[in-house]
């Protein structure tokens, strides 16, 4: 919390003047007749995405030339608030004198940035950004549309936070290089969910296909799941050099301490594998060597720790 | 005209003879009521006057508690709170229930004690006519279990009037205290607690032409509440902090104000309201939420087909006009209103939402020239839409 936070300034004060011109007077508005692309000789395509239901919603149309694929003139119509309206305007202005690729190459940071006054400045703030994603879409779609294909085809990848253009595939290599364990953290390194925040869980502004919180939830879990795996792999399949570790492991972090209690010791001599048993070896140091036990209880004592804790197959013998 | 304000629900323009009575208790009568010296009691008179036309005008009984205290968002916050510390103390569990349209100083309380402190809220659901019904109360009230009932008098958003007289009733046959938020019904429709046997009530200043800072808080006498402020000995130790004598006496006219004028509202406001609906109906594909007879006399939700409600409030407020929409474009969190949500009408509806709330300051030229701005708004806004 920051003191200019606190007053919590309008949403309105935070658009450029540049999209509030936009909004009450767009320059692109209209709709374009199969006659009138064909005078052109242009073919027409309209591609429309969003939904009333989600509260915003946006047709565009293209006139593409039948020769060069440029696209000579686009309108679109829009329902949803004014910032949606100055961002459909905007990208269709974008799109003009472009051929169908290299529209394809406009982003709602492109949209964005067109409509700041100041470079240094947001166009919108935060919450808004999204009005801006619409664009990207719906020129996926027209492309898809032109070039008859799905627009799934067209993206590169699975698309989780649109306003910010972060991908599923980025989200999840984040969590795991840093070992992320919150949402917060996903946003500070990402920025995914820093907007409309519709992505962050369901009931937000959109619906969504993915969710922060899933995701981070079903990374976690498998990143669990991995590190479980490898304590999981059985003894018998190991290594020699692997299993000397893992019996050397439990000797210095259970055994040795308790002898040394007593000034005693011990050292592992061999370790042999002879029909399906792994014979340990041993030798008595220091007090142990005159204890009474020595053969008996603390033999068994031995053995047991390490049949219990690293595996059933493990013999002991002392030489 | 320059400007006109159709924003009334949100808040409303001080009464001008509230602002004049507010005056001398600035920089002539500025003394701490607590003071034990001559600056401090010369205050005392006029808070009393104060405090009178505020039990009178809702009926409260002398034995009664009006706790004055910042708005009714704190008075809401204190009644659930203490009534969860009440639970606490007594080592039973909490059970609260409320609606899904209530104000969200109501709701997201609700939702905190719910999810910090694992409380039970059962949020009762409207009626198709946007309404809390006692059938739906009695399907849930548990007694013995539950421990309050939280519904609001009238809606901010759509003027609806719940029918708080029956279900205050069935709550208090059953033994479980009732609280109703009545921002939105006082200085509007009559609000009696002589009538009504609610324990707690609580109303705001701004609402009905007083200042924006100030609300009161009912308590009905025999019931306990748990301060949310602790600290000096203000209202009987139920709110401590320094009492702000001229919102006191400011909110003191104000209600006194807005009781005298509940014929005018009622009659001359009402008509004006409907004029605006009438035309706003005559339009095609729009709809009002909420049968007349059920809502405030001055509050209108309207939905256009095919606009989105910021982008109608930006051309609106362009020609001057002030209005309000729950659109989720609107607000900072970008989430749809907890009304248009429970009132599931049509998915649509949470963005095509426009609510316009007169008071009784508004005019019928106003009310001409608003008709016609709807009018112009209206055709320039379809014209751009991809779905109308």
């Amino acid at each position: 919390m920051a003191k200019n936070d606190l007053l919590g300034g309008s949403l309105w004060d935070n658009y450029s003047n540049k999209v509030a011109d936009r909004m009450d007077h767009p320059k692109y508005l209209g709709e374009i007749s199969e006659k009138e692309a064909e005078s052109m000789n242009a073919r027409l395509v309209i591609a429309d995405w969003g939904a009333e239901s989600c509260g915003d919603a946006v047709r565009m149309y293209w006139a593409v030339d039948k020769d060069s694929e440029i696209i000579v003139k686009a309108t679109f119509k829009s329902f949803g608030c004014g910032t949606a309206i100055a961002s459909s305007d905007m990208m269709v202005e974008l799109c003009l004198g472009k051929t169908v690729d290299e529209a394809l190459q406009i982003t709602n940071i492109d949209v964005e940035a067109s409509l700041r006054d100041e470079p240094g400045i947001p166009a919108v703030p935060p919450q808004k950004m999204h009005c801006s994603v619409m664009a990207y879409d719906v020129i996926k779609q027209a492309a898809a549309i032109y070039k008859g294909v799905e627009k799934g085809i067209l993206d590169d990848d699975e698309m989780v936070c649109e306003c910010a253009r972060v991908t599923l595939k980025t989200i999840q290599e984040v969590i795991r290089i840093n070992d992320l364990t919150t949402v917060e953290e996903i946003t500070d390194y990402t920025k995914a969910g820093a907007f409309c925040k519709s992505c962050i869980k369901p009931g937000g502004h959109e619906q969504k296909k993915y969710y922060l919180v899933d995701i981070l939830k079903e990374t976690r879990a498998q990143m669990d799941m991995e590190k479980e795996q490898k304590k999981e792999i059985p003894f018998t399949t190991r290594t020699p050099f692997q299993k000397m570790r893992l019996i050397e492991n439990h000797f210095d972090g259970e055994i040795r301490p308790l002898l040394h209690k007593d000034g005693g010791d011990v050292e592992i001599l061999d370790i042999a594998e002879r029909d399906d048993l792994t014979y340990v070896s041993i030798s008595y140091k220091g007090a142990c060597m005159g204890c009474g036990s020595a053969l008996t209880g603390t033999l068994s004592f031995i053995e047991q720790g390490l049949r219990e804790n690293v595996d059933e197959s493990i013999r002991v013998s002392v030489s | 005209m320059e400007r006109i304000y159709l924003d009334s629900n949100a808040t409303t323009v001080v009464d001008p003879l509230v602002k004049q009575a507010m005056d001398p208790f600035y920089c002539q009568m500025y003394g701490n009521p607590n003071s034990l010296h001559r600056f401090g009691t010369e205050t005392h008179p006029a808070m009393s006057i104060a405090l009178d036309r505020m039990y009178k005008a809702i009926d409260a009984d002398d034995e009664d508690d009006i706790i004055i205290n910042g708005c009714a968002t704190e008075g809401n916050n204190t009644v659930l709170k203490s009534v969860f510390m009440d639970t606490l103390a007594k080592g039973e569990p909490c059970h609260i229930i409320t609606s899904q349209i209530e104000h969200p100083s109501v709701l997201k309380t609700c939702q905190y004690l719910e999810k910090e402190h694992g409380i039970e809220v059962t949020y009762l659901p409207v009626n198709k006519d946007g309404l809390v019904t006692l059938d739906s109360l009695k399907a849930h009230l548990v007694p013995g279990k539950t421990s309050l009932v939280s519904i609001m008098w009238a809606n901010n958003e759509t003027g609806l009037i719940n029918p708080i007289k029956e279900l205050a009733e069935y709550t208090k046959q059953n033994g479980v205290l009732f609280h109703t938020d009545a921002v939105q019904a006082v200085g509007k429709i009559p609000v009696s607690l002589k009538e009504v046997p609610a324990d707690y009530l609580t109303f705001s200043a701004h609402k009905f032409h007083g200042p924006i800072g100030v609300g009161g808080m009912y308590i009905r006498h025999g019931n306990t509440i748990t301060p949310l402020l602790h600290g000096g000995e203000q209202m009987g130790h139920k709110r401590a902090g320094t009492v702000n004598v001229p919102f006191v006496v400011g909110m003191g006219l104000a209600i006194e104000l807005a009781s005298q004028h509940l014929d005018y509202i009622d009659s001359d406001v009402r008509r004006l309201r409907n004029k605006l609906e009438d035309a706003i109906l005559a339009l095609p594909d729009t709809i009002v939420i909420g049968d007349r007879k059920y809502r405030t006399p001055n509050t209108i939700l309207a939905s256009f087909k095919g606009i989105e409600g910021e982008a109608f409030l930006w051309d609106l407020n362009q020609n001057g006009i002030a209005a309000s929409t729950g659109s989720a474009c609107s607000s900072e969190e970008l989430e749809a209103d907890a009304t248009f949500q429970a009132m599931d009408m049509d998915n649509n509806l949470s963005h095509t939402g426009v609510r316009f709330s007169l008071s009784r300051f508004t005019t019928e030229e106003e009310i001409d020239v608003s008709i016609e701005v709807i009018n112009k708004t209206v055709q320039r806004l379809r014209a751009i839409s991809s779905t109308y």
